[in-house]
């Protein structure tokens, strides 16, 4: 066997171990998703749980929370990426550090600082339903910051944002003008990824809505687990599905960006 | 009153002064082209007139208006930039609107200035496409003509043909002062091609070290430069060290050789100077004037319309370009020949300290 034969063997040989690795588990929780019937193959979990009212309630909650969360990201990473690429790159390392502490300091100990904080004067916020939504989608704008910011900051990096921003002014745009008519349709792709990325970690997110008791998805399926069987398979499948399609999504329309600009400019 | 003044501008980064007191005044419809190497402050001024550098005094008035703290955006000004910097998101007919749809223009009057620009750049099919499916020359054009579009009362033009390649260039070099000529518009211009700048402009600032060196028309420039720095930097210029023989009768003696200038010199007999001689004005023989020289021939480019010979003259090289003709004897290397130039062809400087 000559060696370019021999490591195109090894390299298919560690890809389908990669890949029975990570299938074989989905097939197992997918086969027994389908045995709710005793007996025969069947996609009664799946309909119980779509006939759950508490799940469409939960899912609808979570849902909201994602574009809530999406929309805050946005505001809050786009106008300040930009800002930093165009009048103060040096604090960008400093930025990039602070957008990566979410991975770093567990949820746990993050949701145990919002409740101390916030729970108390003078910053009040989780007495009503309305003010914990806050408190819960802001936490999540911090968690999924990392994604957000991480895909606006490449997506900056691929323009020319000073010269942009200069041939904007020179033909009269103002700051806003600038930032919604040339810089965010650049960034849609981007943007994009971002806002999928947030949403697939607010759907299967736990830790802060259970701690700050909200009807969330998450919680949901840890209350099925401790009383279902075939039930939460049914939906780990769902929600690893969700995240797919998410994926597929941000890979569909990075694609077309890249069509629309074929010189990679 | 001029159209556009510079006034006492300065401009200081740090510690670093890159523009020393740059004054200028533009009149309507003038195509000035700010000419000088890299890091001689051309670019910086030119950002100080759009408004993207505050200067660190001095003003700048366009139309009697003192616009120095302005914005870029209140500025009605145009800008052409050496990327192009079209929004990639939007199309050929989109960017060129861009400006208008900014100022609230009616639709149709936008659809037919968008119209008219295109044909003026010779891209009136493209109107659909990306930038990113044009060629650099083609995108260019279009940032000219969104530049126009909104009918600026200034052009600034910062090094728009760099990034293309010589053929486009040259064309591109033509058809912008066609456009600028066609609009008449008020058109500032910046680059280190001396070529582009004696071809484009009505007038040339030559630039060095933030300072102005000279301002003059492309002939002025070329033909009377004020400083050794203009001198070197525009055209190709043989300089050989001479010393004053007769300041009454204006000649000087150069490796051994006595040449005339035709006036008399301010210097007295033995004063060391500098003789400056464009490689044109040496005729291949003797019949180009009463100056005579005779040097060893080290190179020999034939460049088409003329051929360039590289000579010995005791310790300096001298430069000659012969027109071509098809009955030219071509010198050879390591011949000695005799060229000569008349006196008036020649200008002493004083020298310059070796580097």
């Amino acid at each position: 066997m000559t060696n370019g034969r021999r490591a195109t063997f090894w390299a298919w040989l560690w890809g389908l171990v990669g890949l029975l690795y990570f299938f074989v588990p989905l097939y197992g929780t997918l086969d027994f998703s389908l045995r709710a019937k005793r007996g025969e193959i069947s996609l009664l979990a799946y309909q119980n749980v779509f006939g759950d009212p508490q799940f469409l309630a939960s899912f609808a909650y979570s849902a909201r929370m994602a574009l809530l969360t999406i929309l805050i990201s946005i505001l809050l990473v786009v106008p300040t990426a930009y800002w930093l690429h165009l009048k103060l790159p040096k604090l960008r390392p400093v930025v990039e550090l602070i957008t990566l502490l979410p991975f770093i300091i567990p949820v746990i100990v993050y949701v145990f600082g919002l409740i101390r904080t916030f729970s108390r004067p003078p910053f009040l916020l989780t007495q009503t339903e309305w003010t914990t939504d806050l408190l819960l989608a802001s936490a999540y704008v911090v968690i999924s910051l990392p994604y957000m910011y991480r895909a606006v900051d490449t997506g900056l990096n691929t323009l020319d944002v000073h010269t942009l921003t200069e041939a904007a002014q020179s033909l009269g745009a103002s700051w806003p003008a600038i930032i919604l008519r040339v810089i965010v349709p650049n960034l849609r792709v981007a943007i994009l990824s971002g806002a999928l990325l947030t949403f697939a970690t607010v759907i299967g997110e736990l830790i802060l809505a259970d701690f700050l008791v909200r009807p969330a998805l998450g919680p949901y399926m840890v209350l099925m687990g401790q009383s279902r069987a075939y039930e939460p398979a049914a939906l780990g499948l769902l929600s690893f599905a969700l995240t797919w399609i998410s994926m597929g999504l941000i890979q569909f329309f990075s694609r077309g960006g890249a069509a629309l600009h074929p010189s990679g400019r | 009153m001029p159209f556009l003044e510079i006034n006492s501008v300065n401009k200081v980064f740090q510690d670093i002064t890159v523009v020393k007191n740059f004054n200028l005044h533009v009149e309507q419809g003038e195509f000035i082209s700010f000419l000088g190497p890299s890091g001689c402050g051309k670019t910086t001024t030119l950002r100080i007139v759009a408004g993207f550098e505050q200067p660190s005094s001095g003003t700048v008035r366009l139309a009697g208006a003192d616009i120095t703290t302005q914005p870029p955006n209140r500025r009605n000004v145009g800008m052409v930039f050496q990327s192009y910097a079209l929004f990639p998101n939007m199309t050929v007919a989109d960017n060129v609107a861009f400006g208008l749809t900014l100022r609230k223009k009616p639709k149709d009057q936008i659809q037919r200035r968008v119209r008219e620009l295109l044909e003026l750049i010779h891209l009136p099919d493209r109107s659909q496409n990306y930038p990113a499916q044009l060629s650099g020359g083609q995108q260019q054009r279009v940032a000219l003509a969104r530049a126009l579009a909104f009918e600026p009362q200034v052009l600034l033009l910062d090094e728009p043909l760099s990034a293309l390649d010589a053929k486009i260039r040259d064309e591109l070099r033509v058809e912008i002062r066609r456009i600028q000529q066609r609009v008449g518009i008020t058109t500032i211009y910046v680059t280190h091609d001396q070529q582009e700048a004696m071809a484009l402009s009505d007038r040339v600032v030559v630039m060095s070290q933030g300072l102005v060196e000279q301002v003059g028309t492309p002939f002025e420039v070329y033909n009377y430069p004020q400083t050794s720095f203009v001198a070197a930097f525009v055209g190709t210029l043989n300089t050989l060290s001479c010393a004053v023989v007769d300041a009454a009768q204006g000649t000087l003696a150069c490796q051994g050789q006595v040449f005339e200038t035709g006036a008399p010199i301010a210097h007295p007999a033995g004063h060391a100077l500098a003789l400056m001689l464009r490689p044109e004005e040496l005729r291949y023989g003797p019949g180009g004037g009463q100056n005579r020289l005779a040097g060893e021939v080290l190179d020999v480019s034939f460049l088409g319309a003329t051929v360039r010979v590289r000579l010995k003259l005791g310790g300096s090289t001298l430069t000659a370009d012969l027109f071509n003709e098809r009955m030219l004897v071509l010198p050879r290397i390591g011949e000695t020949h005799t060229f000569s130039f008349p006196p008036h062809a020649c200008w002493i400087m004083p020298q310059q300290p070796a580097n």
